[in-house]
């Protein structure tokens, strides 16, 4: 019954997908009043399906209008020949959509709340899976901090799902969620996942402008104020692993920081990237072991055993700079730094075959897996309170 | 000096061991990957580099049940940039045979009219495609180049590099007058450590005899 909800579940995913696949929320500055009106008579072309985010009004201020794939390049034709100016915002409107579902079939656990806005204005959305209570200890979940890691944000959808679902139904999520909250940010980088669906598939960064650079963007994961600037970041804002012009410069990452700042009472950050199948904890900036070594190296062992099981996945487990490489700035390092002990990184699959360019059909086998080894960090958490 | 296997000095010299059976072993019919790293040693050589012994766990990923057992020494030479690694593996017991595959994608490709090149098959100039979808008459010139990457990666690895395929950028076929088949790559390589994504231009040449043989050298795209 329990595999057959799920399936439901995802195949509510996919359906959306059909319905939403390359549907794009356009951006449109319409300069004049003839403009503006040429707009609204857009959106009351019934055959075209376009609906406004944001209506058009007063002309220089932004028109949000989604249009549906098969009329995208009508409309953008359209655009052209009246010489209006505009920019793509949202590629592939599904996941938002999806979110909002979601709270609507479980109004009683899950919100969406916005925690800020990206370089490009984006919307930072995170799901807050939450019984009651004032302030309970949570548990934060990021996904997508590298846009090109299509496998995480797919992976969040999934978990998002699961942890619905389960709540009430399994043992372990409904004693989690008794008396702690849960966090999942899905699309943690908007401006970049926008770009590799419309221009890089393999863009890794943020898309903010480096001053003085004809580069853009900064390497989320290298711009967290815990060893920052240190080995494994790069000062050139070309690089891929460019570290930002000083930490928490990216609105990105400042919006998480500052979340789990005033938040109080983040007991576990678990960070999830791909590829390389590696359960991961601090440190990336120093070769030292972090004091909870041990116990961390424990739960990690655990985990990836119980990974293993579903599948027969190999994982291997350690410390940042052990195990992948040295890298100052990390997400996970900022939030040991910063009090939150059970703080963890995942490299999902694959070990190097497919890499970013994991198939869809591995969407579901590497979600239902890694659900598992999330489960024991989580349930850990809520057995060793501090 | 043993090495933990989880590390990634060990990891990363499995990577170029693996990428040089791959180039040696591996063609369209067969895709060999690394499962797990068994043990590690590495052995410091005054005035020579560093040398690593390592015993792996491979599989051949179009037959996944089974696994297959090797050991390798991966020498990085000293101070050098331009050097490859030096390389040896020995793999225990009998890799599952291709022949079959390997004489039907031969026998596919030269009868086509026209030469293939990934540009005539609609839609997937890339492969994977952005979702990871390889067509499955392309599935063997993907296994191909990932062969062929092996090459490039054993050729330009270091102690402080992890290559690995990311993606065929772009593929044509060259007509040959001789037995051989060729195919012309664009490569994308993803280097771990620096996260960079680097293309790379190689010449294959493929016999299912011969195997699959690096013309040229790497140069970029």
């Amino acid at each position: 019954m329990e595999s057959f909800l799920v399936f439901l579940a995802v195949l509510g995913v996919t359906s959306t997908e059909q319905l939403f696949v390359g549907d794009q929320v356009l951006r449109v500055t319409a300069r004049n009043e003839e403009q503006i009106a040429l707009l609204r008579v857009l959106g009351e072309q019934e055959e075209l399906q376009v609906d406004f985010w944001r209506h058009p009004n007063i002309p220089g201020h932004p028109v949000d209008l989604r249009v549906p794939f098969p009329n995208l390049q009508g409309v953008k034709k359209l655009l052209d020949f009246r010489n209006f100016s505009y920019s793509i915002m949202i590629e592939d409107v599904q996941i938002y959509d999806w979110m909002d579902v979601l709270v609507e079939d479980h109004p009683k656990l899950v919100s969406k709340i916005q925690i800020g806005q990206s370089y490009e204005n984006r919307p930072l959305y995170v799901l807050k899976f939450s019984t009651g209570g004032s302030n309970r200890p949570a548990v934060w979940l990021d996904t997508g901090i590298h846009s090109r890691e299509w496998i995480t944000q797919a992976t969040g959808v999934w978990t998002a799902n699961k942890i619905a679902q389960e709540y009430g139904q399994d043992p372990s999520v409904t004693a989690i969620l008794d008396s702690m909250d849960i966090f999942l940010e899905i699309v943690t980088n908007p401006d970049g996942f926008a770009f590799t669906h419309s221009s890089n598939r393999l863009w890794r960064k943020t898309r903010s402008i480096n001053a003085g650079s004809r580069c853009v963007g900064v390497d989320p994961n290298r711009n967290w104020d815990a060893g920052f600037g240190g080995a494994g970041s790069s000062s050139n804002p070309c690089s891929e692993t460019y570290h930002g012009p000083h930490a928490h410069s990216e609105k990105e990452v400042r919006a998480i920081v500052d979340f789990i700042r005033a938040h109080g009472k983040v007991k576990s950050v678990i960070s999830i990237h791909s590829y390389s199948q590696m359960l991961l904890f601090p440190y990336g900036y120093r070769r030292a072991p972090a004091p909870d070594h041990q116990e961390m190296n424990e739960l990690a062992k655990k985990a990836v055993s119980d990974l293993a099981a579903v599948f027969g996945t190999k994982y291997t487990y350690g410390s940042i700079a052990n195990t992948i490489y040295m890298a100052g700035g990390t997400t996970i390092d900022w939030a040991y730094d910063n009090g939150v002990k059970y703080s963890f990184t995942l490299e999902l699959r694959d070990s190097g075959r497919y890499g970013f360019l994991l198939p869809s059909s591995q969407i579901v086998p590497t979600a239902t897996e890694t659900w598992p080894a999330l489960l024991d960090i989580m349930v850990h958490v809520l057995e060793h309170p501090y | 000096m043993e090495l933990p296997p989880s590390h990634f000095p060990a990891a990363r010299a499995a990577a170029v061991a693996v990428g040089y059976l791959r180039y040696l072993r591996g063609g369209p019919g067969r895709g060999l990957q690394l499962r797990e790293v068994r043990s590690a040693r590495r052995q410091d050589i005054d005035d020579v580099g560093h040398k690593y012994y390592l015993e792996l766990e491979l599989e051949d990923v179009l037959d996944k049940g089974s696994t297959v057992n090797c050991t390798a020494e991966v020498l990085y030479h000293l101070g050098s940039k331009t050097s490859a690694p030096d390389v040896q593996v020995t793999v225990q017991g009998e890799l599952r045979s291709t022949e079959q595959a390997d004489k039907e994608f031969y026998n596919r490709i030269r009868s086509l009219e026209k030469e293939l090149e990934a540009e005539n098959i609609p839609g997937f100039i890339l492969v994977p495609d952005s979702h990871g979808n390889v067509p499955p008459e392309l599935e063997p010139i993907h296994l191909l180049a990932w062969a062929a990457s092996g090459y490039v990666i054993w050729q330009n690895s270091t102690e402080n590099t992890k290559f690995h395929l990311a993606q065929v950028k772009h593929v044509k076929q060259v007509k040959r007058s001789d037995e051989d088949l060729q195919f012309d790559y664009v490569l994308l390589l993803h280097e771990m450590v620096s996260q960079e994504v680097l293309p790379c231009g190689v010449s294959v040449l493929w016999h299912p005899e011969r195997g699959a043989r690096v013309c040229h050298g790497p140069g970029s795209a």
